[in-house]
């Protein structure tokens, strides 16, 4: 059989890849391309592709959790809801809490006002993961329940009042010029993830080996570990060539007593710090879902809940804990989305759910249990997250976009369903 | 009938109901290490309710299981494990979705000294074991669903003997298998027996009791109808303990014979 194959799927095959999620990488290449020639040359610029991880950061990582959660054949309705309440909290918390407690503009302040948002994320995930494990509602049921509730409450907190401007630290976290780490820095992170991925396939390979395991071939090897270091430093290039807007960089000069030269001053954006704590949410998420005993749990409820049962796992608290994990991201989604708009509103999050369970299943989670990404689910973010920025750029209008997107993501799931069946 | 069974795993007057219907009604049973007990009836007679109550599947029982002559609390599935009770299930019970080294460790996972998976380690020790059992066996990296069934039910097997098990429980091992494969099946269990390693074998095909068994136990409506030796009992007698709960006069009866059975057997002598 592997005699007759192709030569793309021999090599395929020797390089372990996963063609579903190239299949995914080649779509999101195509959308680019496409909008970039479409736009006459807008979209592949460093602003707008910087301008899309930030937009795509919230998203994904939502759907990271949100992984786990369908994985675990269950849904979570309510986290856009509860990013706008823990949203509202943690803003309430900074503006007037804080304030009363420590003084204005304390120095702690963003930290205590996220760790208790963080927290409250926790127990509201937990209450709602204890309600559909123990007492055995449905957890569509429980998360419908659970979007109405916290949207009200997320009303009832200022009585539908806006909670703005917030702390200054606080909201770095939302990204924008001072919300990035600047050239030096993403260097230092781009040579970090190039050091550990080279360590990482180094490693396996010595393992497999000392278990005299088939190896992958080392050419194979050698191009896996050189795409991905090429595709790191491009995208650490591509956020240090998208330049501070002229204003930031005249308050900056000002505050630091810089005369500006007469060419203006080029100060390279770098990473963005949402993007970098999506980054961060993507390696530990896939570390807790591949590495680690409760994400191998997760994966055996979702294959046969059943079967995990009669192997001793304790299936109802790990569905617990993963209902608490799916509320912690929604209040960190929730603490970017508020220090991006610089405002805590009742409405924020709206409909975001929809849009993470949509990324979820583009990116290859099936809603029937067992199987998904949490690479997938974030590339699935990024890819109707660059839709729906392309139709800006082409000036498609707002009814449209969401039609598209729609459509989008009905294809994405039959050709899903499709190749599973085959494959 | 007080004093402390000498037999392997021992359950006495053991009984569980299900809103009114007593699907295990105060059975008794001796099984032996080295033996290969096989527990015969009915759809519904009771067997699979039996065989999980002993495998931890349920909470709640009345009456004592004894394991090595030590009375044992069987509340779910890792206190079975524990007492070195390993089952093997009719669904055999495997996550579909994770390949087969993944499976056998199910809840026992290996780990490296950071805490992390040690999935080399655990795909070795599954080579290791999927050798003994079925040596052409390659297909470590695919997802269980996309083995035969002779596959699966080696991956079953292997779980269950991976951990020093003391006593097999295996329901409907061949149910789902070619006849190939049923006899290898058969030669596992042979293999096992070698080894002094219990089994309570569950069954619908009496030519396999006949083929494999020492013991036979008879269920019938959640009760005992009788246990037997495979050498001193005809098909036939069996057949009949089955469907009509006659006790042949070799069996020693339990609660579940007919009372007809005693008269008969008084006119026969």
């Amino acid at each position: 059989m592997v005699q007759s194959a192709s030569p793309t799927v021999r090599f395929l095959k020797a390089a372990e890849l996963d063609s579903r999620m190239l299949g995914m990488i080649g779509a999101l290449a195509m959308i680019w391309v496409g909008f970039h020639l479409l736009s006459g040359g807008l979209f592949l610029t460093p602003r707008n592709l910087w301008n899309l991880s930030v937009q795509s950061a919230s998203v994904a990582i939502m759907a990271t959790g949100m992984v786990l959660v369908i994985v675990t054949r269950n849904i979570d309705l309510s986290i856009g809801s509860m990013l706008g309440f823990i949203g509202m909290v943690m803003g309430a918390v900074q503006t007037d809490l804080v304030p009363k407690l420590l003084g204005f503009e304390h120095s702690a302040t963003w930290a205590v006002a996220l760790a208790i948002g963080l927290g409250l994320g926790i127990v509201l995930g937990g209450f709602q993961g204890l309600v559909v494990a123990y007492l055995g509602v449905p957890s569509f049921i429980v998360t419908l329940g659970g979007l109405l509730v916290w949207r009200g409450a997320a009303w009832w907190i200022t009585s539908g009042q806006t909670i703005a401007p917030l702390d200054a630290r606080f909201r770095l976290m939302g990204g924008g010029p001072e919300g990035s780490i600047g050239a030096g820095w993403s260097w230092a992170v781009g040579a970090l993830a190039c050091f550990a991925v080279i360590l990482l396939m180094a490693g396996g390979r010595v393992r497999r080996r000392k278990f005299r395991f088939p190896l992958r071939p080392l050419a194979a090897e050698i191009f896996l570990g050189a795409a991905a270091c090429t595709f790191i430093v491009a995208a650490i290039a591509v956020a240090n060539a998208y330049p501070w807007p002229i204003g930031s960089v005249r308050r900056f000069a000002e505050a630091n007593g810089i005369s500006l030269p007469p060419g203006g001053l080029f100060i390279a954006h770098g990473i963005a710090i949402p993007v970098l704590i999506a980054i961060g949410v993507g390696v530990v998420m896939t570390f807790v879902a591949t590495r680690n005993r409760f994400g191998r749990y997760v994966y055996a409820i979702g294959g046969n809940p059943e079967a995990a049962a009669l192997a001793g796992i304790n299936t109802r608290w790990v569905i617990v804990k993963v209902f608490m994990l799916m509320g912690f991201l929604a209040a960190l989604s929730g603490a970017i989305s508020i220090a991006r708009l610089n405002a805590a509103t009742n409405s924020e999050g709206t409909l975001a759910e929809l849009l993470v369970i949509a990324a979820a299943v583009i990116g290859g989670t099936s809603l029937a249990g067992g199987a998904g990404t949490i690479a997938g689910a974030m590339l699935g973010a990024v890819l109707m997250q660059s839709l729906q920025s392309g139709m800006v750029l082409l000036g498609v209008d707002t009814p449209l976009q969401s039609i598209v997107v729609g459509a989008v993501l009905v294809a994405a799931a039959w050709l899903d369903g499709t190749y599973r069946r085959r494959v | 009938m007080d004093q402390m069974p000498d037999a392997l795993v021992a359950m006495r007057d053991v009984a569980i109901s299900f809103g009114g219907i007593h699907a295990v009604d105060r059975v008794s049973i001796e099984l032996n290490g080295g033996e290969v007990t096989a527990l015969v009836g009915h759809n519904g007679a009771g067997k699979s309710t039996l065989v999980k109550i002993l495998s931890g599947a349920y909470q709640h029982y009345a009456g004592t299981i004894f394991v090595g002559g030590k009375e044992v609390a069987i509340g779910n599935p890792r206190d079975a494990k524990a007492y070195g009770i390993e089952t093997i299930h009719q669904s055999l019970a495997l996550a579909d979705n994770l390949d087969a080294a993944a499976n056998l460790f199910l809840g026992r996972e290996l780990r490296t000294r950071w805490g992390t998976l040690d999935d080399i380690a655990m795909e070795a020790e599954a080579r290791k074991v999927m050798r003994r059992l079925s040596p052409h066996f390659e297909r470590f990296k695919e997802p269980v669903k996309a083995l035969s069934g002779g596959q699966r039910q080696s991956v079953a097997i292997a779980r269950a003997i991976l951990f020093d098990a003391r006593f097999l429980i295996m329901d409907e091992p061949t149910a789902a298998l070619g006849p190939q494969e049923t006899a290898q099946v058969g030669e596992i269990i042979r293999q096992l027996k070698a080894d002094g390693i219990g089994i309570l074998l569950v069954s619908h095909d009496i030519h396999d009791v006949f083929d494999l068994a020492d013991r036979i136990c008879v269920m019938k409506n959640g009760r005992i109808v009788g246990t037997v030796r495979v050498a001193d009992v005809t098909k036939d007698e069996v057949l009949g303990m089955i469907i009509l709960g006659n006790c042949p006069p070799s069996a020693i009866p339990g609660p579940g014979a007919s009372v007809a059975t005693n008269e008969e057997r008084g006119r026969q002598r």
